[in-house]
């Protein structure tokens, strides 16, 4: 069945995770390291074609499509699940550990998948085994933050569900290639909604803060690489050209960007980031041309890199200190002098500083722009990254490592470098981070459009370095501006988590008031005014014979000492009410089954 | 290693902000008198310092842009959603 012996990285990764729970002791460890590096080696050996081809019911189902575009994608994705594994080595909870690499197998399905269905199995599996990396981190409010992920994703994964149910009943086809963008009907746009929900493009983008910022410290390494990542692949192998995706992709550059002005939690400001990075790969995919999806890829493999060593080194302060946000850190570089280095390092490459990743990525997006003469598009993500090297590369590390010391005694005293085994991940990722961006050609000749594109070219650099360095006079300048405050910021979650409120409190109400309902009426009302009938029942039928008597006779009837209320009275409280009262019901209940019988026929 | 080199600079900042100065300074004398712009996409760019002046500007726009939207009622305490 599986050609030529073919070996999904994803079974791998997925046989792993099962058997991880069952080893035990200081053995797991080299098991957590030896697995991901497996499926590192699988991606490795494979040469292009179609794999792992099954028949299913009518169709038939492709495992591995494997090309250039996949292969740059399968790349750095395994990779980055060696750096994050070895990252989360000190994690004791096997199945956190179960949870990334089910996750990371997800995004290998989706990235060598050959058709729709294929795909979703693979992009659920992304979805429900992600949440876990966010639960695991058990507090209440990550249990929250994880229902909402959930929630938002599922749905999602039903627009994307109802794209290709349509599309397959249009076309008959569910092989994954490009699509009629030129023509977009209906169940494309479902399948983009679908695919730009996990690309985080506003206003689908809220899930992304809320449970990046909530997640463990090694499942935030894991989560910042792998669902956007996989999104934009989706998009580059589906929506090449779409143009609807270069507005899009700009927002998204600047919105994520003026959120992080905003954002107190060094965590979700990486995270807003991430749909401010994400962004320039959509707006690439959405200009189409070979350079810019060139681009898309090249920025979404320097971006899996230096977002990951972003996330471990705020992520090693969050793991010594137990703290996140700005107003409760400062001044650590006397404590945490490596993780500064490598979280500088991650800096300056997200802010395209040449010899760093970034600058050799995200300048072919820029160009691309400008070579399709979308000039606005380019001057506008130009100015993003401005706004990139502003937050991420100056005011996450003034405010955490310099600037105002806001630590307690306790977090001060617990600020330290953290364990061997992180500072190796982030050194690992930090050395890719400069080599990607001193020797390009090892990323150029991985992606899938052959190009003679250059970024150290004179202009280009003297460019890159005015934007840079005039942005850093800026900081400085108005750094007390950027004194972070601590305040949350509301984002368009703001609508499903009150939204949800609401709906709690209006069927918790509704019931109440049901309930309530409920009680008075069957157990009050009701059985009242059966026992009233049945009680006074046969009294008020001798009353209609003896009424028409006292009118003949004339004697008073009506009030306290009238004849009918001496009647009831006597009535009540003789024999003659029991007898009186079995034969009335009597009577009622063969009325009862005269009419029951009756209606039965 | 790391901790002795950022004090060192630390105790010459006045030093380090004035070599940061000059380096902007001639930044600017390259990109007006040497620097060849027939890449340039457009003719702004041709103006001596533009993407200087760009990256600045930039920079202020993001943070009062920022801040002002901030003002509108984004911005909550934290126990906003308890």
């Amino acid at each position: 069945m599986i050609d030529n012996l073919w070996l999904h990285p994803g079974i791998i990764l997925i046989a792993g995770a099962l058997a991880l729970p069952l080893i035990r002791g200081t053995a797991r460890k080299t098991f957590m390291l030896i697995v991901p590096i497996l499926a590192f080696a699988a991606v490795m050996q494979m040469s292009p074609g179609f794999f792992g081809i099954f028949s299913f019911l009518d169709w038939e189902l492709t495992f591995g499509r494997v090309d250039k575009l996949s292969l740059v994608f399968a790349y750095i994705m395994t990779l980055m699940c060696i750096i994050g594994t070895l990252y989360g080595l000190h994690v004791d909870n096997p199945y956190e550990v179960m949870a990334s690499w089910l996750y990371v197998a997800g995004s290998l399905g989706v990235i060598f998948a050959g058709d729709f269905l294929v795909l979703f199995l693979f992009w659920e599996l992304m979805a429900f085994s992600s949440v876990f990396l966010v639960w695991f981190r058990s507090r209440p409010e990550s249990l929250a933050s994880g229902f909402r992920y959930l929630l938002v994703h599922s749905a999602g994964g039903l627009v994307l569900l109802a794209g290709f149910v349509l599309h397959y009943q249009a076309t008959g086809d569910l092989s994954f290639n490009q699509l009629d963008v030129g023509n977009p009907t209906l169940p494309i746009y479902l399948i983009m909604i679908g695919f730009i929900l996990n690309a985080a493009v506003p206003p689908l983008h809220a899930w992304l803060p809320d449970a990046y910022g909530e997640a463990t410290v090694s499942g935030a390494v894991f989560m910042c690489a792998f669902t956007t990542k996989t999104a934009v692949y989706a998009l580059a192998r589906g929506f090449a050209g779409m143009e609807i995706l270069i507005v899009l992709g700009v927002i998204m550059a600047l919105y994520g960007v003026v959120y992080a002005v905003l954002e107190n939690d060094a965590r979700r400001l990486l995270a807003y980031h991430i749909i401010s990075q994400v962004g320039y790969m959509v707006a690439g995919v959405g200009i189409g041309t070979e350079l810019a999806i060139n681009g898309a890829c090249a920025h979404a493999f320097a971006h899996i890199l230096y977002k990951g060593l972003l996330f471990m080194g705020v992520g090693s302060v969050l793991y010594m200190t137990g703290k996140s946000k700005f107003t409760e850190l400062g001044g650590l570089y006397k404590k945490m002098p490596l993780a500064f280095v490598f979280t500088l390092i991650g800096g300056l490459s997200i802010s395209a500083f040449p010899l760093f990743s970034g600058f050799v990525s995200k300048s072919m997006i820029v160009a691309a722009g400008f070579d399709t003469h979308l000039y606005w598009a380019s001057f506008l993500l130009t100015l993003a990254s401005a706004g990139t090297f502003l937050h991420t590369g100056l005011k996450v590390p003034y405010f955490i490592w310099f600037g105002k010391n806001n630590c307690s005694d306790e977090t001060w005293n617990k600020a330290c470098d953290p364990p061997l085994h992180m500072n190796l991940a982030m050194g690992v990722a930090a050395f890719l981070c400069i080599f990607i961006g001193v020797y390009t050609p090892y990323l150029y000749n991985m992606l899938p459009y052959a190009s003679n594109y250059e970024p150290y070219t004179a202009y280009h650099v003297t460019e890159a370095m005015q934007i840079l360095l005039f942005t850093a006079l800026g900081f400085f300048i108005f750094v007390r501006k950027l004194t972070p405050d601590p305040v949350i910021s509301l984002d368009i979650d703001w609508f499903y988590r009150m939204g949800g409120r609401a709906f709690m409190l209006s069927a918790v109400r509704g019931m109440d008031y049901l309930n309530g309902r409920g009680q008075a009426i069957l157990v009050q009302t009701l059985p009242a005014i059966l026992n009233q009938f049945f009680k006074s029942g046969p009294a008020r039928l001798c009353l209609l014979v003896i009424r028409p008597l006292w009118q003949l006779t004339g004697v008073k009837i009506n009030g306290q000492d009238g004849a009918e209320q001496r009647f009831m009275d006597t009535f009540s409280q003789s024999l003659f009410t029991i007898a009186s009262a079995a034969i009335f019901t009597v009577i009622m209940l063969m009325a009862m089954l005269f009419f029951v019988t009756r209606a039965g026929v | 290693m790391i901790l002795n080199i950022i004090e060192y600079l630390r105790t010459r900042l006045g030093l380090l902000i004035r070599i940061s100065w000059g380096v902007l300074i001639l930044l600017l004398i390259f990109d007006a008198l040497l620097l060849d712009k027939t890449k340039a996409h457009t003719w702004a760019e041709k103006l001596p310092g533009f993407w200087a002046l760009f990256g600045f500007l930039s920079c202020v726009v993001i943070i009062f842009l920022s801040k002002w939207y901030g003002k509108l009622g984004i911005t909550k305490h934290e126990e906003y959603y308890d």
